[in-house]
């Protein structure tokens, strides 16, 4: 037990911290390098709940996909973000008052209550034992037949997403010369060559 | 695992099918029809919507809960439902001239106001915490994309993030309050909450769970405090969207507050009946004290949009029956006055171009009367003069909440709504007093059609309330 609780608060802490960097950090390729190592202790906090497919979707996603797409742009775009940042500090007293009330308010109303261990059991779909099942079977189980209308539901959302980054960014240039397969293959020598006569001493 | 073979009833759940099916196949005509293609889009996309409130709503969808009660088709969701159909087939309408006029005539959009109206029907069908939670961010995904559709305008734009930076604010918000309330009644479902609500009674950390949950859903009705994006987003955004944002979205999720409130947390109906007043009072107060300055008449709407949507809220402070049936009222009437309102705005066009402050309208008495004469009525029926429709959508919410016993918002409620008559009275007093400016171009067709419906409602209400009162009234009965 005193090694799960170790582990835990190894896990929490390096997530909290890296989170606070991810916000404090001047370079933004280390805001995003701090967003990868909190992703990778918040899958450590998955792995200690005995959810490990999405302790590793957390991983595959977030850190192989989502985080270097992050990496990718911010490396790509030429944002001064020192000068983002210059009102940082002047917002920051009466953010951090605005954060410390809410987080005392908080602890005041929710720290006194602590989880049953029986609960977890109550869910709406309470998690089968890892020796019955793994977690991947459990999750396909209900995902295409219980919970088939939120699956489909939320892929609507992505297609709205997915409209809307083509819409907003999507230009189609004039001067762009596109690649057209058909005209190279249809080119023959009596379509791409021109044979002029040259006089000597003046070129074309 | 036997029982899960079943298919589940799609019956309820058949007006959204057809829409988001539709919604492809318009993408699919989009796409492959090329830029030529948005005016049959445009077409097609008012043809589904008409299909799916005239046939597939009455006919084809049967009443009842389906998906293991995530999702319900009630009599309250019915006459919502037709009301969100009603104002998104005519904001497609009343956008037609206006995107011809401007170039932006995309295919998208059509498909985009479609998504969102699935997205209003399943905020209006939610069962549980996570249909509401899909259908918020279906509708809301939606409305931010159309806030900056107009991508090379830098007001558009600037009214699309705003838009989208504050509505993600939100949306964490409410999924927290959310989480809370699931941890501490330990279910999703509205029934089964208000179930072990009523057993158990509120802890504080329910109560905590329900104030972010209220703040999350007053957002998106844009009510104080939580109303800053609504001005900046209603005059940033082109006029025919900002036409469709004040209507049936504000429809939608006032509609998902009431179903929540009521449903899900009616047995601690004195904690978070504390808040809709406070907004409610908020609300009225904002409505009708910051539109006085305002010159542009798309701000204008703005803050009344506001104020209009506190004196709704005082009928479900009232939490009573008839405190729902008045809010259902208002939101159909403020619909019909909406509309109305915005096909006039979207006739304020010149020669060089389209024009939006409340000056422009100088003299249209002279100009062209009958629509300053018909404006004129939808400006007293705003500011809820009789006989017009607005006098009677403010009486039924405040004589739901004087039966409820609470005098005071009541009496606030009648005063504030005299403060905020001055400034619809402006409008009217600029439009039939001052020096007449230069006409506006010939109203087109549908602006004219739609100016005459909302007018019809505004008018006729008084003598013929029938069918609103009645639908509102078994719909509020569903409820209970």
């Amino acid at each position: 037990m005193i090694l799960n609780a170790l582990f835990f608060y190894l896990f929490a802490g390096v997530t909290v911290a890296s989170a606070f960097m991810v916000i404090a950090s001047r370079n933004p390729v280390h805001s995003v390098l701090f967003l990868i190592l909190a992703f990778c202790n918040s899958a450590g906090l998955f792995v200690m709940l005995g959810a490990e497919y999405l302790a590793m979707l957390l991983v595959v996603v977030y850190v192989g996909a989502v985080a270097v797409l992050f990496l990718f742009v911010v490396m790509m775009l030429d944002v001064d973000f020192v000068e983002l940042r210059q009102g940082f500090l002047q917002y920051l007293p009466i953010g951090a008052l605005v954060g410390i009330i809410l987080l005392v308010e908080l602890l005041m109303g929710l720290g006194a209550w602590v989880i049953a261990p029986d609960v977890l059991n109550h869910g709406a779909e309470p998690m089968p034992a890892l020796t019955e099942m793994s977690n991947i079977e459990a999750i396909g189980n209900v995902l295409y037949t219980k919970y088939i209308f939120f699956f489909q539901v939320a892929g609507l959302v992505l297609l709205v997403a997915m409209i809307g980054a083509i819409v907003l960014t999507l230009r189609h240039k004039e001067f762009v010369k596109r690649q057209s397969i058909a005209a190279q293959v249809a080119r023959n020598p009596s379509t791409s060559i021109e044979v002029r006569k040259v006089e000597s001493g003046k070129g074309i | 695992m036997s029982e899960m073979t079943h298919l589940p009833d799609l019956m309820p759940v058949l007006p959204e099918l057809f829409l988001a099916v539709g919604a492809m196949v318009l993408l699919m005509i989009g796409v492959f029809g090329g830029p030529r293609s948005s005016a049959p889009v445009n077409g097609i996309a008012m043809g589904l919507i008409a299909v799916a409130a005239l046939f597939v709503l009455p006919f084809g969808a049967k009443l009842g809960e389906t998906f293991g009660g995530s999702f319900v088709l009630d009599e309250y969701a019915y006459f919502l439902k037709l009301l969100v159909l009603v104002g998104s087939f005519f904001a497609i309408a009343m956008s037609w001239a206006y995107a011809k006029s401007q170039s932006f005539d995309k295919f998208e959009y059509p498909v985009l106001i479609v998504l969102a109206t699935i997205g209003m029907m399943l905020m209006l069908s939610a069962g549980d915490m996570i249909t509401l939670y899909l259908g918020l961010e279906l509708q809301s995904l939606a409305l931010y994309v159309v806030a900056a559709i107009n991508r090379d305008s830098v007001r558009s734009t600037e009214a699309g993030l705003k838009y989208f930076v504050l509505g993600a604010l939100s949306s964490g918000m409410l999924l927290y309050g959310m989480s809370l309330v699931y941890g501490f009644t330990g279910h999703i479902g509205f029934n089964a909450i208000s179930e072990a609500l009523s057993h158990e009674g509120a802890s504080i950390g329910l109560v905590i769970g329900l104030t972010f949950m209220l703040a999350g859903l007053c957002f998106k009705i844009s009510v104080v405090p939580f109303h800053m994006w609504t001005p900046d987003v209603y005059e940033g955004a082109p006029t025919p969207v900002t036409a469709f944002l004040a209507a049936a979205p504000k429809v939608a999720a006032m509609g998902l507050l009431v179903r929540v409130v009521i449903e899900g947390f009616q047995p601690v109906t004195h904690d978070w009946q504390q808040v809709i007043v406070f907004v409610a009072l908020a609300s009225m107060a904002l409505g009708a004290f910051a539109a006085i300055g305002q010159t542009n008449i798309k701000r204008l709407i703005a803050y009344s949009s506001i104020g209009h949507m506190g004196y709704a809220l005082v009928g479900l402070a009232a939490g009573t029956e008839k405190g729902v049936e008045g809010v259902i009222v208002y939101m159909a009437l403020y619909l019909a006055m909406t509309l109305g309102v915005f096909a006039c705005i979207l006739s304020m066009r010149r020669k060089t171009g389209m024009v939006e402050e409340i000056t422009d309208l100088s003299g249209l008495s002279r100009t062209n009367l009958p629509m300053a004469v018909l404006l004129a009525i939808l400006m007293w029926s705003l500011a809820g003069i009789p006989p017009f429709a607005g006098f009677f959508a403010k009486w039924y919410v405040f004589s739901a909440a004087v039966e409820a016993g609470l005098y005071p918002l009541a009496v606030i409620g009648v005063v504030l709504s005299v403060v905020g008559a001055y400034y619809y009275l402006r409008v009217i007093k600029v439009m039939f007093f001052d020096e007449p400016a230069e006409a506006f171009e010939k109203m087109p067709v549908e602006l004219r059609v739609v100016l005459g419906l909302s007018s019809l409602v505004v008018i006729f209400f008084a003598l013929m309330p029938g069918p609103i009162v009645q639908g509102a009234a078994t719909a509020a009965g569903a409820l209970f």
